[in-house]
């Protein structure tokens, strides 16, 4: 390891556990977060495998209500803030640095902390399941009056972790648009960057407009519930469902923070396999760029049936519309780029396209929800549930499990199992869809989510439900022994681009990635332009 | 674009601080005042006017007669008894109108109420005005006591036609921890 070929300062990485502790360096601080979230994934399901053998039969069966409840909580945190968001910022340290032609982020020490204060985080979140009163049970999206007056003592502990990560989010996102805006090689302009870059330039300006809001909220709610004030108890004055409206005014840029670098990802890798430039590359930027302004006046559509004026619910819905249009432009430029293309079909290829179909089905789902007269059927329902984990899991973490399978060979210099992989995709894919689809129906039956106990008449698709989950946690770890099997004893591979079909920068150093890269800016090849 | 420091990570990073700063101030100084304006203005969750309408002379317009409906609500673990005098009241546009609701502390200790009003449609809170309430202020009732809580109300005589029966609803909280705190009450 190491890049020898000028000078004795520079060295491979530290010995011992301080290399980890005290690392500047973008590559061990990007395998820091994707190994400290894919923790977390475990982590979060667990949580989800206790609600599915829970729901596997009606009745109450293995945990008690409000348990349940802690673990309909804990999972959503632990997966958006724990396994998504930190697995694309490991991700972007790993790759944007080396996708423009960067010695490094821009910010390396703040990067170091960014990523630290992060396990403690959780490791408090997750013992809050040990406190009195057990841990936050509100949901995910902890609405207030039930997360301050009718909280246990846990929920302090929550608030002060939501600081910290937003911290840490805050700092990451800086550092990212730091690094896109003035470390870039010269001659790679804006419109010559890969689009993994652009999608994480725009995420990262959303995450610094957003996660304040987010710790604006959980402030009142400390002050609410320590400091004697108001804001969303109505018996002071305050009003709950402003809550919400701060909630969602984070919360719908949040899902778009979380599947933009997803977009990115897929963008990087279906040229690749289909051994084609990107179709529509500039229509590619505008749309991400759409997105992201139209999710700052969308946020109400979770919200339709609070008592929203008519006039209110038109807006958003109308808006929400609106959403589909540049999300439409992504998906027909991503079937462009493989039409007529030389198409292959490995691993990272497949998660690409099981992202490609399902992502597009929780799409459609998302419309028929922004449909304010209807959305009153499918609000809180299962319908709900099924749609955002079509979004959320075949659309960031199909992404994510390609990105792992596409960059991995580069970063470790050692191939994948492909056999394993493929096994894989398809265990995660029919999985997946046996514990997803069923809930449509079940949602559009009427069954409600975060309940532990649900009528006779869904018995039947819950069962799928709940063996499709197992399923489904069990491929991934069969992707945890290639992952690792692969560092410790792959067939080492040599070739710069790994991927006959790959383009970008990152593909031009050697294979293993070394230790430092682009000390000296690389020579952009204007025939390479956003590869 | 103005160059906050010669060195250009600084500059960004500077800016950048500056905008995450400026959205948590934002939360506070902007999302919360604006909402509780115009949910004033737009009469949004059927919040009336937390203070007392002065009336002015305009005279009753008999020809209409609009139901006023009464509810009384209870939250969660609020223990007095708490109900409207009179369920129905038939009233004519522009007339001054009593009504009490009664209220009754059974537990053996003084406890502070505060009553918060919704009204339904959210169209009639403009046209709804209350001259005097009881949900002007904080109630404290000593233990084992019983009060008639006054509510004076005029409906205004350019409600709309279309609307021939506004439900004013009083959620009574418990707010004897809260009393004496200078709280912005309804």
């Amino acid at each position: 390891m190491g890049d020898h070929h000028h000078g004795d300062h520079h060295h491979g990485p530290a010995k011992g556990i301080g290399r980890w502790l005290f690392t500047t360096n973008h590559k061990d601080i990007g395998t820091m977060y994707l190994w400290l979230s894919f923790a977390m994934f475990i982590l979060g399901g667990t949580f989800a495998m206790i609600i599915r053998a829970e729901l596997f039969q009606p009745g109450l069966q293995l945990v008690e209500p409000q348990f349940f409840n802690q673990m309909t909580t804990l999972h959503g945190l632990v997966m958006v803030f724990g396994a998504i968001m930190p697995s694309f910022v490991g991700l972007a340290n790993w790759l944007i640095p080396m996708m423009i032609g960067a010695p490094d982020m821009a910010l390396p020490r703040m990067n170091n902390w960014s990523f630290w204060i992060l396990p403690p985080t959780f490791l408090l979140l997750a013992s809050t399941l040990f406190m009195e009163g057990g841990a936050p049970a509100a949901g995910w999206t902890f609405y207030a009056p039930l997360s301050t007056t009718y909280a246990g003592p846990s929920v302090t502990y929550f608030i002060f972790c939501v600081h910290v990560l937003g911290l840490s989010s805050i700092m990451g996102s800086i550092n990212i648009i730091a690094t896109v805006m003035n470390m870039r090689a010269p001659g790679m302009t804006y419109m010559k960057m890969p689009l993994f870059v652009w999608t994480w330039l725009i995420t990262a300006f959303l995450l610094v407009a957003v996660m304040p809001v987010l710790a604006g909220a959980v402030t009142m709610m400390l002050m609410d519930v320590h400091f004697g004030t108001s804001f969303f108890s109505a018996a002071g004055g305050g009003d709950p469902v402003l809550f919400q409206h701060i909630f969602w005014f984070f919360g719908h840029p949040e899902v778009y923070i979380i599947i933009l670098p997803a977009f990115g990802v897929v963008s990087q890798i279906i040229p690749a396999f289909s051994r084609k430039p990107l179709f529509g590359y500039d229509s590619m930027v505008y749309a991400t760029a759409s997105i992201a302004f139209l999710s700052f006046i969308v946020w109400a559509h979770h919200m339709y049936t609070v008592g929203m004026p008519v006039a209110g619910e038109l807006f958003f819905m109308y808006a929400t519309m609106l959403i589909a249009v540049p999300t439409g432009v992504k998906v027909f430029n991503w079937v462009s780029t493989m039409w007529r293309g030389a198409l292959s079909f490995e691993t990272p290829m497949l998660f690409c396209i099981g992202f490609l179909v399902l992502f597009t089905i929780g799409g459609f789902t998302g419309l028929m929800l922004s449909i304010a007269p209807s959305d009153f059927q499918y609000h809180d329902s299962y319908f709900v549930v099924a749609h955002f984990h079509y979004v959320m899991v075949a659309g960031a973490v199909f992404s994510m499990t390609a990105a792992i399978y596409f960059w991995l060979p580069k970063w470790c210099g050692r191939m994948y199992n492909e056999t394993m992989g493929k096994t894989h995709f398809w265990i995660s894919f029919i999985g997946f869809n046996l514990t997803f689809f069923p809930q449509h129906f079940v949602g559009l039956a009427g069954m409600p989510r975060r309940i532990p106990d649900y009528a006779l008449q869904f018995a039947d698709f819950n069962m799928m439900s709940s063996i499709g989950a197992f399923i489904y946690g069990a491929s991934q770890i069969l992707f945890l022994y290639n992952v690792i099997a692969t560092i410790v004893a792959g067939k080492p591979v040599s070739d710069k681009k790994v991927w006959d079909g790959a383009e970008g920068l990152e593909w031009t150093v050697a294979t293993p990635a070394p230790y430092h890269t682009f000390e000296t800016p690389p020579k952009i090849d204007p025939a390479h332009a956003h590869s | 674009m103005i160059r906050l420091s010669a060195n250009p990570t600084t500059d960004t990073v500077i800016k950048l601080v500056t905008v995450a700063v400026a959205m948590f101030a934002f939360v506070f100084v902007v999302m919360v005042p604006l909402y509780n304006v115009l949910c004033d203005v737009l009469g949004i969750n059927g919040k009336t006017d937390g203070q007392a309408y002065t009336a002015v002379q305009a005279g009753v317009d008999e020809s209409r007669t609009v139901t006023i409906q009464f509810v009384a609500t209870k939250n969660d673990g609020m223990p007095w008894e708490f109900s409207p005098s009179s369920t129905v009241m038939k009233v004519h546009p522009g007339a001054v109108n009593d009504t009490v609701f009664l209220a009754r502390n059974p537990m053996p200790s003084a406890m502070v109420a505060q009553a918060i009003p919704s009204i339904s449609p959210s169209r009639a809170v403009e046209y709804f005005h209350k001259t005097e309430c009881f949900c002007f202020n904080q109630q404290p009732l000593d233990g084992g006591a019983a009060a008639e809580l006054p509510l004076q109300f005029i409906v205004d005589r350019d409600l709309p036609r279309d609307i021939g029966t506004i439900t004013l609803s009083y959620t009574i909280f418990d707010v004897t921890e809260m009393a004496g705190a200078a709280v912005a009450v309804r």
